[in-house]
């Protein structure tokens, strides 16, 4: 079978997810400004422990390999351990992203202890001048910290977690130097306007230009960085990057939230995007195969305004949840086309308050409320 | 023509191996043929074709990948393209060599 024809297999869904994202909790001890599920204050529906479990046993059943756990900062439940070990233990193994803050010298020795267990840690920005005017102030410290506490727990390759972004792209190399100077493994993975980054995305996506940086960056050094094979949309510049060729989106990848509710891939925290939740009868398994939303995602989807366009079988017309929260059809080109072909539309809505109003929000948002500073001037005398 | 090439099969030195499916190897049956997840390198791997599922799943119990591949009916014409998957599957720790059970107990009264 061709990588062509497997393509196509997997385009019409697969009997249970290959990659799976569980954001385990919207609390977040940072409030960075592109988080794409906008974590920060936990919701108090979230599964408890003994839900959780019994969906773990569902994805065991269900053969579900690994699962990405993310959040909000999944380091924030009491019971994070508990829930990785007993999914290591059921034969599911871990990846879990975080941004460091819990990682001192004793937890890393636990988590260097355990098997089948991959780490993420988010940095966006080589210095702290670039990685916290993004993730806030103090995280780019942390992330350090954490990954000297990894390194001395002789944890073994974790992963660096980079989301690009107009300031970053120039630090791609140096980033790799960071990965390489601690031995782990750089991964490097697209801004989305999801999330919070609805509002930051206009300011923080790549350049035009810079698409191309990021592309030859990627056919020079592909092959050492994961990708999560997100940058798809940039092969229409010239041979495919390494990795698949298509939005996994309900086919071979979805995202359950900390509430359980199913959405169609982490990007996509919408309730046009919202299969179901693994609380209802029938729990996840049913929402992978017969939720409405995940049939429609498996037919042939329609080429629309990329049909003419040569450039569509190399980057097939991008990526669904980047024109969902630009406010495109979903059956036209990416809002960063790298043949231009987005600009025009963005430029009409960006010119229309209207359409700019009626811009799709995310389902939820767990921003804490600004912290407000309480005058301390006559108050101390009535005490 | 027929005998010409059975004698290219015998050529190929997989076909008369004994394997076994890697023992942190875990197949997921999938309409196109199964997934192959490697726990130990973590790689994920598509086996392509219901087929390659039934050899690799029977494998460990035949003394060679001939006798698999026949195991599964599959016709000869056909073996050269599974020596070659089979191949590649070995490379990729999927599968293993497996050691005949006369030396497995030799090696551990040694060790």
């Amino acid at each position: 079978m061709s990588a062509q024809s497997l393509v196509a297999q997997l385009k019409t869904g697969l009997d249970a997810p290959i990659c799976l994202t569980w954001e385990l909790t919207y609390a977040c001890n940072l409030q960075c400004v592109h988080c794409l599920s906008s974590s920060g204050q936990r919701d108090e529906r979230e599964l408890s422990t003994g839900e959780a479990k019994r969906m773990l046993d569902e994805l065991r059943d269900l053969q579900v390999f690994y699962i990405n756990i993310g959040g909000g900062e999944p380091m924030v439940r009491r019971d994070f351990f508990e829930l990785v070990e007993y999914s290591v233990a059921s034969g599911i193994g871990v990846k879990f992203s975080t941004n460091g803050a819990f990682i001192d010298a004793e937890k890393a020795r636990r988590l260097a202890a355990m098997d089948y267990l991959d780490i993420q840690i988010s940095l966006d920005g080589v210095d702290a001048v670039t990685n916290d005017a993004v993730r806030g102030v103090g995280s780019y410290d942390m992330a350090r910290r954490a990954m000297d506490n990894l390194a001395a727990a002789n944890f073994g390759p974790f992963k660096i977690s980079v989301v690009v972004t107009r300031h970053n792209v120039p630090q791609l190399d140096q980033f790799k130097a960071l990965a390489d100077s601690y031995g782990a493994q750089l991964r490097v993975t697209r801004l989305r306007p999801s999330g919070r980054g609805v509002d930051s995305w206009g300011d923080l996506h790549p350049t035009n230009g810079q698409q191309r940086e990021i592309y030859d960056w990627l056919m020079s050094n592909g092959e050492h960085v994961l990708t999560g094979d997100s940058f798809f949309h940039l092969n229409a510049l010239g041979p495919s990057l390494p990795g698949l060729n298509m939005c996994g989106a309900g086919r071979v990848v979805c995202l359950i939230d900390p509430i359980g509710d199913v959405y169609a891939c982490p990007f996509v925290i919408h309730d046009e995007f919202r299969a179901g939740n693994v609380r209802d009868d029938g729990g996840f398994a049913r929402v992978w195969k017969q939720s409405d939303l995940f049939t429609s995602l498996r037919e042939p989807q329609s080429a629309g305004a990329c049909a003419s366009c040569g450039a569509f079988d190399a980057c097939q017309g991008g990526c669904m949840a980047a024109k969902f929260f630009t406010g495109l059809p979903l059956d036209g080109p990416d809002p960063e086309c790298v043949g231009g072909d987005a600009d025009e539309a963005l430029a009409r809505l960006a010119a229309q308050p209207v359409a700019v109003a009626l811009k799709p929000r995310p389902a939820m948002d767990h921003t804490k409320p600004p912290r407000i500073p309480i005058l301390q001037t006559a108050g101390r005398s009535a005490g | 023509m027929a005998c010409a090439v059975s004698t290219d099969l015998i050529a190929h030195p997989l076909l008369g191996t004994a394997l076994e499916l890697h023992p942190q190897v875990a197949l997921r049956p999938e309409p196109f043929g199964a997934l192959a997840y490697h726990y130990g390198n973590r790689r994920l791997v598509f086996l392509k074709h219901p087929d390659m599922v039934c050899v690799a799943r029977v494998l460990g119990q035949h003394e060679s990948l001939a006798a698999a591949l026949q195991g599964c009916g599959i016709a000869e014409a056909r073996w050269p393209s599974f020596a070659k998957a089979f191949e590649s599957l070995l490379q990729s720790h999927v599968v293993q060599a497996r050691v005949v059970q006369a030396r497995v107990v030799q090696q551990r009264g040694s060790r």
